[in-house]
């Protein structure tokens, strides 16, 4: 059975400090995303995203806080615009904008976490396996941050 | 590699947890698998990294085999990371070579496949080393500290905060946009639930304020911005034109006595007038006129002139002028209060549009021995003793589909007041309250309210009023009583509302210049809502009283006295210390596009128009790396979170 592996970029304040406290609650949901905490939402860029699409993500989720709730004021306003041309960008290059979500967690909200993981990865289940990864393995020169 | 450019040598320290990591995740496993991954130099497991021991093994193997950076895989960074971080440094490491891999909260507590959850475990161990191996050892940015404060509005919570802060020793900027300082309490008749008379308590804090060395007090003064960072603030401040000197200005009522123009006045909540020059209570501090240049008739002597003509002291100045200047202080306060609902967004009870239809402050002002009134309980519209008042809680608050949808938590108190006071004004009158559900949670509240309907015989009806309006000479409020189900209609002469608190006007323009952030509804946020409930998440910027949400008399003061403890905190520190994870600039990559400037939160970039290149004010930055996303030539790159090492641990978690 196809196992989705899902690249989470997680906001320290909100998103991660949920996730922790899905832990903590001892909720169970699907293993398939593993996380990697940024100091905010806004440091995710492009790049990162398509870079992990490249190396065999299936599906790629960034956390943030809740609209008003950003610690650095306003950073993820610019995640969400930015977003928006993310999946616009991912489309043109024949991803599916249905492997990249961003969702508003915060803190207190373990159980939207376990939620968007289990849907996300139903989801990502339903689209099947990227294998961005084999098909630009013969190419590997043609990429930098090898 | 390290800043030598040689190879690290990384340790891998893998926790049990007891059965909390081991229980689901093959720890021996996880520690097996890195042994050998790139820097990785050892790599062990045990059953309590946090304990004593644990720390031990782990400064002894720090030593042993002359590691540069570790990761412990345990338990979330935002429990133990601190802990393992005096480890290292204790073995002479800098604090910024530990990372901390979470695969308790984040694996093994939310996994039950054993398999998977081991898999997982080492995937997020191997992103952390790919971290780590590119980590910078770094030391906290230094700054010094402006030991004097500015508080901003000058009610019962920026009095407090200014006279504990000057208490502690330090210089105070109290800046009010009124000409008095006293704020809503200096308007209240009497507090519950001791029925201490405001004025009789408040005053003499005024005066206090006002004679205090270390206070400068600012009225019709207002904060016009604010640059800089914690402990270094420069602060904008505009002085509105007062045309009166308060040096000079013997309050002798000869301007007032002459003065042609009525209007309004505010201290009495429009229910009488005063004239365009004006004293605007008799407590008022500072003890002077002010001329309100809005409904001066004008200030060439030839249209009117007539209070600088009688002004003995030569008080009066047309020439004032508004000013902005700097000052400099190291934490503000931030004590803007609260402004009530309006009444216009309740059309069903008349909006505006009835006179007897008042909201409570402005029942606070009847009751009042100063106010319109004398103290004696006169309607507003003829002046006749109300006979049968009506009091409706909640008008505004609890109501998230139409209004606010928070409680304002005093009401209860006053509502119970108010009906308490008019009975002993007017003893053969009725008093009727509708509630939703009295609170009365604070030290002898309860007590208190049982009193207001056992000896002074209000009575309660649990029910919302639906409409209230004019037939005649009466008020008819219509309402229901949810305890028999029944309707109710019934005549007032008087109807109170106790209206919703809302965040003052203007006071989120302000904020937005502050980067201090507000909730949902409006009110202060602070940075968190347990333990830190005094400190915004803005460095330097503390809260007191209202502005961060609806309090009384007593919390706000406590909050008050809390805001400058942690004031006091951060002036007892001879230098402070800035985190330095920040986002620098490489100027030979830097074209000077200027796009991280415009998108900087915190103005920390600029850019250097002669070198073309963007310069970063490293002791603003957050650190929350939105420039570094943007940066279209990589110039930017977070320290210890560059996009190098997020590459890495991509790769090491996709591929790991």
């Amino acid at each position: 059975m196809f196992e989705p592996q899902i690249m989470c970029f997680l906001c320290k304040w909100c998103t991660y400090a949920g996730a922790d406290l899905a832990g903590t609650s001892r909720m169970k949901y699907d293993p398939s995303g593993i996380n990697l905490r940024v100091m905010c939402s806004s440091r995710i860029d492009l790049q990162h995203i398509l870079y992990a699409f490249r190396q065999g993500a299936d599906g790629v989720f960034i956390g943030g806080c809740h609209p008003g709730d950003c610690h650095y004021v306003e950073g993820n306003y610019k995640t969400l615009r930015r977003s928006i041309l993310f999946a616009k960008m991912l489309e043109d290059l024949g991803i599916s904008r249905k492997r990249f979500r961003l969702e508003w967690i915060s803190a207190a909200e373990g159980r939207k976490f376990v939620q968007a993981m289990n849907d996300f990865t139903a989801q990502i289940a339903e689209l099947g396996p990227l294998n961005l990864d084999k098909m630009t393995l013969n190419n590997q020169k043609d990429f930098s941050h090898e | 590699m390290n800043g030598n450019g040689k190879k690290k040598r990384i340790g891998v320290f893998v926790c049990h947890c007891g059965v909390n990591i081991a229980g689901v995740v093959d720890v021996e496993r996880v520690a097996k698998a890195l042994e050998g991954y790139s820097g990785v130099s050892f790599s062990t497991h045990y059953i309590y990294m946090c304990s004593e021991p644990g720390q031990n093994m782990i400064l002894e193997t720090i030593r042993e085999e002359k590691l540069d950076s570790i990761i412990v895989a345990a338990c979330s960074p935002t429990l133990h990371e601190k802990t393992f971080q005096s480890v290292i440094e204790l073995a002479g490491l800098n604090p910024y070579q530990v990372e901390i891999a979470n695969i308790r909260e984040q694996d093994s507590w939310v996994h039950s496949d054993k398999e998977k959850a081991t898999l997982k475990a080492i995937k997020i161990v191997k992103s952390m080393v790919e971290k780590v191996l590119q980590n910078e050892s770094l030391e906290p940015i230094r700054v010094g500290v402006t030991r004097r404060a500015l508080v901003i509005g000058a009610g019962i919570s920026g009095i407090q905060s200014a006279l504990d802060i000057a208490d502690h020793g330090y210089e105070v900027l109290l800046v009010e946009k009124n000409p008095s300082i006293g704020g809503h309490m200096i308007q209240l008749s009497e507090t519950f639930p001791t029925l201490d008379c405001s004025q009789c308590i408040m005053t003499p804090k005024m005066v206090e304020a006002s004679r205090h060395p270390n206070i400068r007090i600012l009225t019709y003064h207002e904060v016009e911005s604010i640059s800089g960072y914690v402990g270094n603030f420069k602060v904008k401040i505009r002085k509105k034109p007062r045309f009166v000197d308060p040096d000079k200005c013997t309050m002798c009522a000869d301007c007032e006595d002459v003065c042609p123009q009525i209007v309004s006045d505010e201290f009495n909540m429009g229910l009488s007038f005063r004239k365009a020059i004006y004293l605007p209570f008799p407590q008022a501090v500072p003890g002077t006129y002010t001329l309100d240049i809005e409904n001066c008739l004008g200030l060439l002597p030839i249209r009117c002139g007539k209070c600088k003509e009688v002004c003995e002291p030569d008080a009066i100045n047309y020439d004032d002028q508004e000013t902005v200047f700097e000052e400099e202080v190291g934490a503000v306060v931030v004590s803007t209060g609260y402004d009530l609902y309006d009444l216009n967004h309740l059309g069903e009870f008349g909006g505006e549009k009835y006179e007897d239809v008042i909201n409570g402050l402005e029942f606070e002002r009847i009751l009042s021995a100063s106010g319109p009134t004398g103290g004696e309980v006169r309607r507003p519209s003829d002046g006749k003793v109300p006979k049968n008042v009506v009091f409706i809680q909640c008008c505004g608050s609890r109501d998230p589909e139409n209004h606010n949808p928070y409680c304002s938590k005093i009401c209860c108190m006053y509502t119970s007041k108010h009906a308490m006071l008019y009975k002993h004004h007017v003893p053969d009158g009725n008093a009727t309250v509708f509630y939703i559900d009295v609170r009365t949670g604070g030290k002898n509240f309860e007590e208190f309210y049982q009193r207001t309907i056992d000896e002074d015989q209000v009575l309660y009806v649990r029910g919302k009023v639906s409409k209230v309006y004019k037939e005649g000479d009466k008020i008819i409020v219509w309402g229901v009583d949810t305890l028999t189900g029944r309707k109710i209609e019934m005549e007032a002469d008087l109807v109170v509302l106790a209206m919703s608190m809302v965040q003052t006007d203007g006071v989120n323009e302000l904020l937005k210049k502050l980067r201090i952030s507000s909730d949902a509804n409006g009110w202060l946020s602070e940075a968190h809502p347990k333990l830190r409930p005094v400190e915004s998440l803005n460095a330097g910027f503390y809260l007191a009283g209202c502005a961060h949400g609806p309090k009384d008399i007593p919390e706000t003061v406590s909050q008050a006295s809390a805001a400058v403890a942690k004031v006091g905190d951060l002036f007892a520190q001879e230098q402070l210390l800035h985190e330095p994870t920040v986002v620098p600039v490489d100027e030979d990559l830097c074209s000077g596009c200027g796009i991280c400037v415009t998108i900087c939160p915190y103005s920390a970039r600029e850019l250097d128009k002669e070198k073309g290149v963007v310069k970063v004010n490293e002791v603003l930055c957050e650190g929350c790396g939105a420039c570094a996303a943007a940066c279209p030539s990589g110039a930017a790159q977070q320290r210890n979170q560059t996009d190098d090492q997020i590459f890495s641990m991509v790769r090491a978690i996709l591929r790991g």
